[in-house]
């Protein structure tokens, strides 16, 4: 999903995400049945290309904090490598998107669902297609991570764009026509501005997230080919295998400091000169703050170093205004036909698409295959909702609670955020170390790990959302004396709903995410295991069984795109028909 | 740069020439919003021209069309320059909600124009700076628009839309948006560079639903009428400059124009004033009961006694014309009072409504719009018809749309279940969207 900025939530946003627009139809089937063929391809074209590629440990990572600094620095750097991927790919997708009606019809439904599914599971077929590519070099392993994480940053990026494209301000936009800017100017002065803070909010999101898949992808191993980056990722993999606790705590220690410091050096002067770009024509009255910021500007040498690249920048050539512009087709008819081509083109595809996976999964799976998948997808899907209503009885009292004291949410809310972005993977060890002391049932016991990093989103959403219930309601609530019980059912629950359903969601597609690797954790040569649809597909990444990932992903995908359309979405419109304070 | 003008220049070659203008909003195949039909208009030199007309008259539609941010349904547009060596061409824009980009300082916004002509960067700030200073603007150069009141930032528009030399000025009720006081301050100081000849601009096109602004301002006003939006009236304004809102001369136009916008269309369905349609068909404007009861109080009581002018009532209420007409209509289409030329007057039936007690007003307004109605007749017989005495209302909403447009449909479902539920005549459900004749009670 698009992640809404819950500092200030937006209840347009919220209305655009659960209009029409967004839901599901066709189309989404239609984009579904691409991807799908698109990753059976790919795992396809890997095969046969990266035959016998033994263990490919390129530089061994070693276990000395003297390095670690150097490690951490790796492995930021890819995640930067990956958002400059990402950024790249939301500009060219979401304004090809946005501006090609064709192209917005195959292209939308596409990206939401890719931002929907976990994308965990395709980096098996990811890493096996780029080490494929560049069998014996560094490269293909790198190319691989990267990607990997550039497939968890990407599409909500890239969704929250074209979400803001097609929601410009028309009386710019009319200005913009009037004045006759061009194609460049309009996205440098409109497009851009106007997306940028929905895309920053999302961009840090995105950056928090793909933590998650640092740990995981710079130590993979799929079938036989292993890839060792030297990273966090890897030091803790290697921790992991050698039961080394100490070194556990060191990369939980790095990967904290890592953390703090992009946030408060990158991301945190970031948001607050994004503030600019509001769309509001009132000032705010709490303008994000940053020091760093502030620091940056106070300096004399700073604004020397900006001017020029300003002035580089203003330099570079910008694409003319062509002389004779191409008129866009207005005969009805036409335009009529040209939609009919393309839809056919499109319908075509997707047949081609849903024959090649039937193809390819009846040559090598049967009925019971995808049978057990399912019963596995529902033993997951069951510890989900369980632990998100859990999680939800737990937090939103203590959110409120947060919530109504300024002073507090103020302090706490930096923190629930830090602790979202935090990859708890890193943390699983000492639960298995728990799990084998006591001699647990690991069925139940591993179940909380999939919302230990994800239950922060239901939090820090519901101290955004009773922080701002307004105070004429408040008061009114204070003297007609509501009884708690009235109280909670009157004021405070239909007030935080919106913002609850923006976290429980976020929530939720998490969980998915992470009962890939929650439900199944090693320390050592112990090997604890929960049943469910994570633990097959974790599994299956370990013997290198393809077409069972496939399924695996497939039947994850089809299991959280249901829990959107039947569950989240219409609680979305509900908050959005319903419970709107203003 | 100069932006004085001679004007001793004249022509009467026309700068704008609409002929035959018509638009139709959604589908093309005729099933869609006519706003605009046969509307001829021609700009010329040296005046202010004013559209007037209620919201829905396609009066910023055809604003619009002459600026070429919509392509009209079927008639032509023509914008010439001016004759000879003018520096002034083209057209340019002032919007009611300002249009301004927030994330750029007065400075940048007012250049926007300017660097979209690839005008050099030297020259375009001393262009700027000039128009800057013509329009009061000095000292927020480098302002954000937020930190800006209402008029500040309307003459950042204004500034924004004078700097690339047009020919002509189009403004989309540029006053509308700030306070009474600060779109008193723009208008004089706007008519005030004008009549100095110190704008660059040779003409002038306001589009406004207030009377008074209209004849204030314009040398000429075209009067809209509504859904198709036609030219019902043009009326020229001789009265010099400064015009004073306390003037009779002035009083009298204005009063003259209310009649004209109130004007019935002859033929039997005058009954139902200005409403668009009959019957079932009749498109409602949503007019809360409180309002209602209000404009009928206030006519009762004193020094009205049951009979005002219109454009009186305007001024004592302080409501545009466009705020007002929808309410007497209503009270006309309700027969609690009819409206005569400037005039309105209460029926036997308003004066019963004003001496009456809550319940009894809501047994007489029951009865006058069952009777009066038949949009309201319709749901309750059916709903009387039906065991479970219930009826969705997109029933309704897909019976309505046989005559009118969507939006109409639903301006007239939220009417009618305003007005019912006031009546209590039938209940709305807005959870599940559903009529029916039970009530809390």
């Amino acid at each position: 999903m698009v992640f809404l900025n819950s500092d200030r939530f937006n209840p347009g946003l919220l209305a655009r995400y659960a209009r029409r627009e967004f839901a599901p139809n066709r189309y989404d089937a239609i984009a579904f049945a691409l991807i799908g063929a698109l990753a059976v391809l790919v795992v396809h074209g890997a095969q046969q290309m990266g035959q016998p590629v033994a263990a490919l440990h390129l530089s061994p990572v070693v276990l000395d904090p003297a390095r670690l600094p150097e490690y951490a620095l790796r492995s930021t750097l890819r995640m930067f490598a990956a958002i400059v991927v990402s950024l790249a790919f939301t500009f060219v997708v979401a304004t090809l998107a946005a501006k090609s009606r064709k192209a917005g019809l195959v292209i939308v439904p596409m990206l939401d669902i890719l931002q929907s599914i976990p994308i965990l599971t395709f980096l098996a077929f990811t890493t096996a297609f780029f080490i494929g590519l560049f069998p014996h070099s560094e490269l293909g392993a790198e190319c691989a991570a990267i990607f990997g994480i550039f497939t968890s940053q990407a599409w909500n990026m890239a969704f929250s764009f074209y979400q803001s494209l097609r929601t410009l301000p028309a009386d710019l936009e009319e200005v913009s026509t009037q004045f006759n800017l061009s194609p460049w100017q309009r996205f440098i002065k409109l497009e851009l501005p106007f997306a940028t803070p929905a895309l920053v909010w999302n961009t840090m999101m995105s950056m928090s997230g793909s933590w998650f898949f640092v740990v995981a992808s710079e130590a993979l191993t799929v079938g036989n080919r292993s890839v060792t980056l030297p990273g966090i990722g890897s030091w803790l993999a290697q921790a992991i295998d050698q039961g080394d606790v100490k070194s556990v705590m060191w990369a939980v220690v790095a990967m904290g400091v890592v953390i703090l410091l992009y946030d408060q050096l990158l991301f945190r002067p970031i948001v607050a000169w994004a503030d600019k770009f509001r769309f509001e024509l009132t000032a705010s009255e709490q303008e994000p703050k940053s020091w760093f910021l502030d620091l940056l500007q106070r300096t004399r040498l700073f604004p020397r170093i900006a001017r020029p690249i300003g002035g580089l920048f203003r330099a570079i050539p910008r694409p003319r205004r062509l002389r004779n512009p191409v008129r866009p087709i207005t005969n009805p008819a036409l335009i009529l036909w040209f939609d009919r081509i393309w839809l056919a083109v499109v319908f075509l595809a997707a047949a081609w698409a849903a024959v090649t996976i039937a193809l390819y999964v009846h040559h090598t799976l049967n009925l019971r295959d995808i049978m057990s998948a399912f019963g596995l997808g529902f033993l997951t899907f069951a510890r989900v909702i369980v632990l998100i209503a859990v999680a939800s009885l737990i937090w939103v009292p203590i959110g409120v609670w947060i919530g109504l004291r300024p002073a507090w949410s103020q302090r706490i809310q930096p923190v629930a955020q830090f602790l979202a972005a935090f990859p708890v993977n890193i943390l699983f060890p000492f639960v298995v170390m728990g799990i084998v002391a006591w001699r647990l049932n690991p069925d139940i016991w591993l179940s909380p790990l999939i919302v230990l990093g994800t239950q922060w989103y239901i939090l820090f959403n519901v101290v955004a959302g009773a922080s701002v219930l307004p105070t004429d309601l408040k008061e009114a609530a204070g003297i007609f004396r509501l009884r708690s019980w009235q109280r909670w059912r009157d004021l405070i629950l239909p007030g935080i709903f919106p913002y609850y359903v923006t976290g429980a969601l976020t929530a939720s597609g998490g969980s998915w995410n992470a009962s890939i690797v929650a439900e199944f954790v090693t320390w050592k040569h112990t090997q604890i295991q929960a049943a469910g649809l994570g633990s097959y597909i974790a599994q299956n990444m370990v013997a290198g069984d393809f077409p069972r990932i496939a399924l695996g992903s497939t039947v994850i995908s089809v299991f959280v795109l249901a829990m959107n359309h039947s569950l989240w979405r219409p609680m979305y419109r509900y908050a959005e028909k319903n419970l709107r304070l203003n | 740069m100069t932006l004085t003008l001679d004007r001793s220049i004249q022509t009467d070659a026309p700068l704008v020439e609409v002929t035959a203008l018509k638009h139709v909003y959604g589908k093309g195949n005729g099933a869609g919003l006519t706003v605009l039909e046969d509307v001829n208009l021609t700009l010329r030199p040296n005046e202010i021209v004013g559209l007037l007309g209620r919201s829905g008259s396609g009066k910023s539609t055809l604003l619009r069309s002459i600026a070429g941010l919509i392509t009209p349904t079927g008639g032509k547009v023509k914008v010439s320059d001016m004759p000879g060596d003018d520096t002034a061409h083209g057209v340019s824009m002032v919007f009611q909600s300002f249009a301004l980009f927030p994330w750029l300082t007065v400075l940048k916004n007012v250049e926007l124009g300017l660097e979209a002509q690839g005008v050099a960067a030297e020259e375009r700030r001393k262009r700027t700076l000039a128009a800057i200073d013509l329009i009061g603007l000095d000292g927020f150069e480098n302002a954000y628009p937020k930190e800006l009141s209402g008029g500040m930032r309307q003459r950042v528009g204004l500034a924004r839309a004078l700097v690339v030399q047009p020919s002509i000025l189009l403004m989309d009720e540029p006053f509308s948006a700030l306070d009474v006081l600060t779109a008193e301050t723009l208008r004089t100081d706007l008519l005030d560079l004008w009549s100095e000849g110190r704008m660059p601009i040779r003409s002038i096109l306001l589009v406004t639903h207030n009377i008074e602004e209209a004849v204030l301002m314009c040398d000429r006003i075209l009067v809209f009428s509504s859904n198709p939006g036609r030219v019902i009236a043009e009326i020229k304004v001789d009265l010099p400059q400064p015009r004073k809102r306390l003037d009779p001369a002035f009083r009298s136009l204005v009063d003259d124009i209310y009649a004209r916008m109130t004007a019935r269309p002859t033929g039997p369905a005058a009954r139902e004033g200005n409403f668009p349609g009959t019957g079932l068909g009749m498109a409602l404007t949503h007019v809360s009961t409180n309002t209602l009861a209000g404009m009928i109080e206030s006519l009762a009581a004193p020094p009205n006694n049951g009979a005002a002018e219109l454009a009186t009532m305007a001024r004592e209420l302080q409501m545009e014309a466009d705020e007002l007409l929808p309410i007497a209509e209503t009270l006309q289409l309700m027969r609690f009072a009819e409206i005569e030329g400037r005039t309105i007057r209460l029926t036997p039936a308003g004066r019963r409504y004003d001496g009456a007690d809550i319940d009894e007003r809501k047994q007489l307004f029951a009865q006058h719009l069952l009777a009066y109605v038949p949009l309201a007749a319709h749901i309750k017989r059916v709903l009387d018809d039906r065991v479970s005495h219930q009826a969705p209302a997109t029933r309704f909403r897909d019976e309505l749309e046989d005559f009118m447009s969507e939006p109409y449909a639903e301006e007239t479902i939220d009417a009618i279940v305003s007005w019912g539920r006031y009546a209590e005549i039938f209940a709305y459900h807005e959870d599940d969207d559903r009529f029916s004749l039970d009530d809390p009670a």
